[in-house]
């Protein structure tokens, strides 16, 4: 065996504790495992390379992705490119936080936990709700956690759910339900790009109803209306969210009076990186918290009267109760949530409402410029950092002429809603110049 | 915790070995938790009742009482629909530390048989099983 750097275990310190269990060698210890379940040849996988070949490697995959500042990216789609103050990178980057574990022992970590409980607090603040958890593990297993709450409040078994929710948001909860005798109910959208909220009417037996604003087409949901439609029943409200940051500028979900909100917050200052990671952020009102998932961090006073941070509520979790736990995961996405907290504490209130306005009016401008061009944007409803453009068929070929540009001209959408064929979904952040638009329009013009 | 020469068992109540105890009056039956239950819980925190109209079988949990030490089911001795519930432990679930048989009585049910009281033990026939 090559002793490298990266195995903290000397042979010496390999054979002293294979002396203590009194165990000749490695392979002793799966003794016990039958004959027939073990390998017996190497694991096909290649010699180890170089601290400088690796790094060579590593840089020809990166090279085989479109990312920015290279790439002019005009994609969200549940992942957004924002600016990250170097305060930020700088703060989480410190050993005190990084750490993959979450904290059990109050004694010997304060600081995380307080960190924690200052991501719930203003968390809780962003999405107008009373009571945030720690997080989860991204927004699509927050939307599947929030509809199990709802049937446990309501005690009902069918849910109904917007199909302008993310799609794979949409998956992650079939996949949750797949095995319950729970019903998902889908509510389609409408010409202006909001969901249907007729069908509602006709179901009486609902313990919740979830939409997306904004939702996968970039469009504000009325979340004032629907939530007074289902006043005085027993239905759940349940608003989820791919980009919190629209919340800067329009209503959050609490001032719409949603039970649960929930949603992605990459948004706030975690990269994108290929697949992850993400954070769920989830909130909902006081009096539901003892059917919430996930951590919950409080605040307490010690012996000596000083202010302290503990785990609180525990026994909603299943370390404590495992049958009849809120949720099976039992534990949180901790440097994310902290890379939050740290974003939306640098920007400050005002600045998160300054750079709302800025992702909202380069949308607006980059919306009118191709309306100017003569292209149709099909949801007349409001939209904050994202919009649908319906171009002419055939503009696939366009499309790989911007690509070839480094230019990535939006999300196609008929894979995802086969019936919006030629629709595409762009977004545009504080990070796309007006230069930057003005040469996608020509492009797409040529 | 107390010696159990401490505790109170009323003879006005029948008890279930699973710490319950049920008091009828007719076909109404209040139940809550007993003094050995709630002095071995320790400091009650949050108790959480079913909802009235629930139709509940004898024996089937009806509700959770959570205490500093440890979160434990609560059972039904009798069989019946939930009439009532005592909504103030709600925001003062330290009754049932203080009173457990008075105050701090949890819900209450029509019995579907109220014969099924005969079933559950006196006061002697319980204390016998918690000296073991």
């Amino acid at each position: 065996m090559t002793a490298m750097r990266y195995l903290p275990h000397t042979p010496e310190d390999i054979a002293a504790m294979l002396e203590a269990v009194e165990i000749e060698s490695l392979e002793g210890l799966f003794a016990h495992i039958p004959e027939n379940c073990r390998r017996k040849e190497a694991l096909k996988i290649p010699e180890y390379l170089t601290e400088w070949e690796l790094n060579d490697h590593m840089d020809t995959l990166a090279g085989s992705m479109a990312v920015s500042p290279e790439y002019k990216i005009f994609m969200g789609a549940g992942s957004y490119e924002h600016h990250t103050p170097s305060a930020v990178s700088f703060l989480l980057g410190r050993s005190e936080f990084v750490t993959a574990y979450t904290p059990y022992q109050p004694e010997v970590s304060q600081g995380t936990l307080q960190a924690i409980y200052e991501y719930q607090t203003l968390t809780s603040r962003l999405l107008g709700m009373e009571v945030a958890n720690a997080s989860q593990w991204d927004g699509a297993s927050a939307l599947a956690e929030a509809m199990l709450m709802a049937i446990r409040i309501s005690r009902k078994k069918a849910v109904a759910v917007s199909s302008a929710i993310h799609p794979l948001y949409r998956r992650v909860l079939e996949t949750y339900f797949e095995p319950t005798d729970f019903e998902i109910r889908e509510l389609s959208y409408l010409s202006d790009g909001t969901t249907d909220l007729s069908p509602l009417k006709d179901m009486d037996d609902l313990g919740a109803v979830a939409v997306q604003s904004p939702n996968f087409l970039g469009c504000m949901e009325n979340l004032g209306d629907i939530a007074q439609t289902l006043e005085g029943q027993k239905v759940l409200l349940v608003v989820c969210f791919s980009e919190p940051l629209a919340y800067g500028l329009y209503k959050s979900p609490g001032q719409c009076g949603a039970d649960i909100a929930c949603g992605e917050g990459q948004s706030l200052g975690i990269p994108r990186l290929f697949g992850g990671p993400a954070l769920g952020m989830f909130a909902t009102k006081m009096k539901y918290v003892r059917n919430m998932p996930g951590r919950l961090v409080g605040e307490t006073v010690d012996l000596e009267g000083k202010r302290g941070h503990v785990l609180t509520l525990s026994t909603r979790e299943q370390h404590i109760r495992r049958e009849k736990a809120t949720s099976n995961i039992c534990t949180n996405n901790s440097l994310c949530a902290l890379a939050a907290v740290m974003y939306m504490a640098t920007l400050g209130g005002s600045g998160f409402k300054k750079l709302a306005q800025l992702n909202y009016d380069k949308t607006e401008y980059l919306k009118n410029a191709l309306a100017r061009a003569g292209f149709k944007l099909p949801f007349r409803q409001a939209t904050f950092n994202e919009f649908v453009v319906k171009f002419p068929t055939g503009f696939k070929k366009t499309y790989r002429r911007l690509l070839k540009k480094k230019i990535i001209a939006g999300l196609p959408l008929v894979g995802f809603y086969p019936e919006l064929k030629d629709h595409y979904l762009l977004c545009v952040t504080e990070t796309i110049t007006k230069a930057d638009m003005d040469a996608l329009i020509q492009e797409i013009e040529k | 915790m107390k010696e159990l020469n401490e505790l109170n068992f009323p003879d006005d109540v029948r008890y279930a070995e699973s710490h319950e105890w049920a008091r009828s009056d007719g076909d109404r039956v209040k139940v809550g938790i007993s003094d050995y239950a709630q002095d071995q819980l320790g400091d009650i925190v949050f108790i959480e009742l079913p909802e009235v109209g629930d139709t509940l079988d004898k024996g089937e949990e009806f509700g959770t009482v959570e205490s500093v030490k440890a979160v434990s089911e609560l059972y039904l001795p009798v069989a019946g629909e939930v009439v009532a519930i005592n909504d103030t432990l709600e925001d003062a679930p330290e009754k049932v530390n203080n009173s457990p048989y008075g105050d701090g009585w949890m819900i209450e049910i029509k019995a579907e048989n109220p014969s099924e009281m005969d079933d559950l033990l006196g006061n002697d026939a319980y204390l016998a099983t918690l000296k073991g």
